[in-house]
């Protein structure tokens, strides 16, 4: 690097007829920045190639097995249709979970002491609880059937698993909401106030609308790290994409080398469905900075 | 002391049927421990190792380095959004059995990373490169006029780095960071999942082996609400050890 470069002055803008090679004589420019470097879809797509072009290569030393780009396409719509499911299990423990946080995170402002002590204590709980540690609690501890009415509803293993997803987003909806609503400004509740609004006009009409906003990019934030949770309720035993791919592994004569591209499989599965919503959610949160 | 809780367990047991096993049975309480001291060691080298990826990964994510960026920006990007426990499959499994044995000292052979050592390298990564936005946000909430002092003064962009942006960063995003490392300690449960003996694991060892799935549930909520409860009071403690008066809030 040279003197010129570190000052930020570069000697070829030098003016004419200024004799001097003194870096502090020459007019000021500002050194080149770099541009942040940013993962464009152009980029999976290069590397999608690279992958097609590369696995059958490095599998032509196994002339007999198939390769494993071969199993993979060969699996690809069993895996693909487990995929659907997490997602499927995903979207439900949301809206679930949504509307239980919403009730709760206003339980949490709401006058009441006592309401608003419980509500807190139950978010708290959930919310620092391992999601697998709750995902156990609600497998082990609700029954596989329940009687209402006389009526028996059976209640199979992915009801419970969405149900036990939908707990830990309850307390985080909570925490937006509680979060939301706090950040509004207090003479927005002294205008209503003066304007004759009870509380709860206040709260629904008022606060609540403006802090929808707010509430989008972290609700979305959540709503990727349950879709990347979803594949825990394989541990319970719930057939989604990871067991799916343990039984394909299996089928496929539990060869070693295996692993790596059915697991980076479903690990691409998950990237292409998150990644937009990360980059969404930045471009929200942009978009909705307030100050 | 010892024999009085575990006589007290054992007539709460004959009494009314809550069969907490750990308090007055020695075995299980050993695994249990021996399953609490796995999270522990899980817990503090991930949260280590992944403060110092999330470092150096910040470091070079501001160098002069393209190709570096580029490779700290993919890490980060994939990692963010791919699920953990595939994550650790993917290492444990994919990799692991691709990478070369070893011989051990009795001749057998043995993987060059073991379980446990596979989870802490996953989760290590997984949560630094978490760390790693939330520093690069943090050097990014530092003056300009900060760096260009310490330039001034005829600092290296290493040193500048270390002795003041990074003192200045750490101080900005610790509230991200207190959140991201809890959720690392929740996270280190996953490690079940590749049968490393940790708390979760211990824990359903016991209840299937005594049948008390209820009693040893309200242990394992209660064992994850002190470890979380511990580390916020530590991270808080050292948020207030680190504040300078009259910066940030």
């Amino acid at each position: 690097m040279s003197a010129s470069d570190r000052t930020g002055l570069r000697a070829d803008v030098r003016p004419e007829g200024c004799p001097t090679d003194l870096p502090v004589l020459l007019p000021f420019a500002l050194a080149e920045g770099h541009p942040p470097a940013r993962l464009r879809p152009v980029h999976g797509w290069l590397l999608c190639g690279v992958a097609v072009v590369t696995f059958p290569a490095w599998a032509q030393g196994a002339a007999v097995a198939p390769s494993p780009l071969d199993v993979v396409i060969k699996w690809a719509p069993l895996l693909l249709t487990g995929f659907a499911f997490n997602v499927a299990i995903s979207l439900m423990a949301m809206a679930i979970g949504t509307f239980a946080g919403i009730g709760l995170g206003l339980a949490m402002l709401a006058e009441g002491v006592v309401l608003r002590r419980i509500a807190w204590s139950i978010t708290q709980v959930f919310r620092n609880v391992p999601w697998l540690v709750l995902l156990f609690f609600v497998m082990f501890l609700v029954p596989f059937q329940v009687t209402v009415f006389g009526l028996r509803v059976p209640l199979p293993d992915w009801v419970k698993a969405t149900f036990g997803f939908s707990l830990p987003v309850m307390a985080n909806v909570a925490e937006i909401v509680r979060g939301a609503v706090r950040s509004v400004p207090n003479t927005q509740w002294e205008a209503a106030e003066s304007l004759a609004f009870t509380r709860r006009q206040t709260l629904w009409r008022i606060i609540l609308p403006q802090c929808a906003k707010r509430m989008l990019p972290p609700w979305m934030n959540v709503y990727a790290l349950i879709a990347m949770a979803t594949v825990q309720a394989s541990i319970v035993g719930v057939t989604e994409m990871l067991t799916l791919t343990a039984q394909v592994h299996a089928a496929e004569g539990g060869r070693p080398e295996l692993f790596a591209p059915l697991y980076g499989f479903a690990m691409l599965c998950f990237f292409l469905y998150c990644y937009p919503i990360d980059r969404l959610t930045a471009v929200l949160e942009r978009r909705f900075e307030t100050r | 002391m010892i024999e009085a809780v575990q006589a007290w367990f054992q007539r709460l047991y004959e009494t009314t049927g809550f069969n907490f096993t750990i308090f007055y049975d020695p075995y299980d309480w050993d695994r249990y421990v021996a399953g609490l001291r796995m999270t522990l060691l899980l817990g503090i080298s991930t949260i280590l190792i992944s403060l110092v990826i999330g470092a150096v990964g910040a470091l070079l994510q501001s160098g002069p380095s393209r190709l570096l960026r580029g490779i700290v920006n993919g890490f980060v990007v994939v990692f963010r959004n791919t699920p953990p426990l595939v994550q650790i499959f993917f290492f444990y499994f994919g990799l692991g059995t691709l990478l070369p044995d070893v011989r051990s000292a009795d001749g057998l052979r043995a993987p060059i990373l073991d379980n446990v050592q596979w989870a802490i390298v996953s989760l290590a990564l997984f949560a630094g490169a978490f760390n790693v936005e939330i520093f690069r946000s943090g050097i990014e909430a530092v003056p300009k006029t900060t760096v260009e002092a310490a330039e001034a003064l005829g600092y290296t962009r290493f040193k500048a780095y270390r002795h003041v942006v990074l003192p200045l960063a750490l101080r900005v995003c610790l509230p991200a960071l207190n959140n991201n490392l809890i959720n690392l300690l929740k996270t280190t449960t996953l490690a079940y999942a590749i049968a490393v003996p940790e708390t979760l694991y211990a824990v359903k060892q016991i209840w299937s082996e005594s049948q008390n799935v209820l009693e040893m549930m309200l242990v394992l909520l209660a064992t994850y609400a002190v470890l979380v409860g511990v580390l916020v009071w530590i991270m808080h403690r050292w948020e207030r050890a680190l504040r300078i008066p009259g910066y940030g809030r």
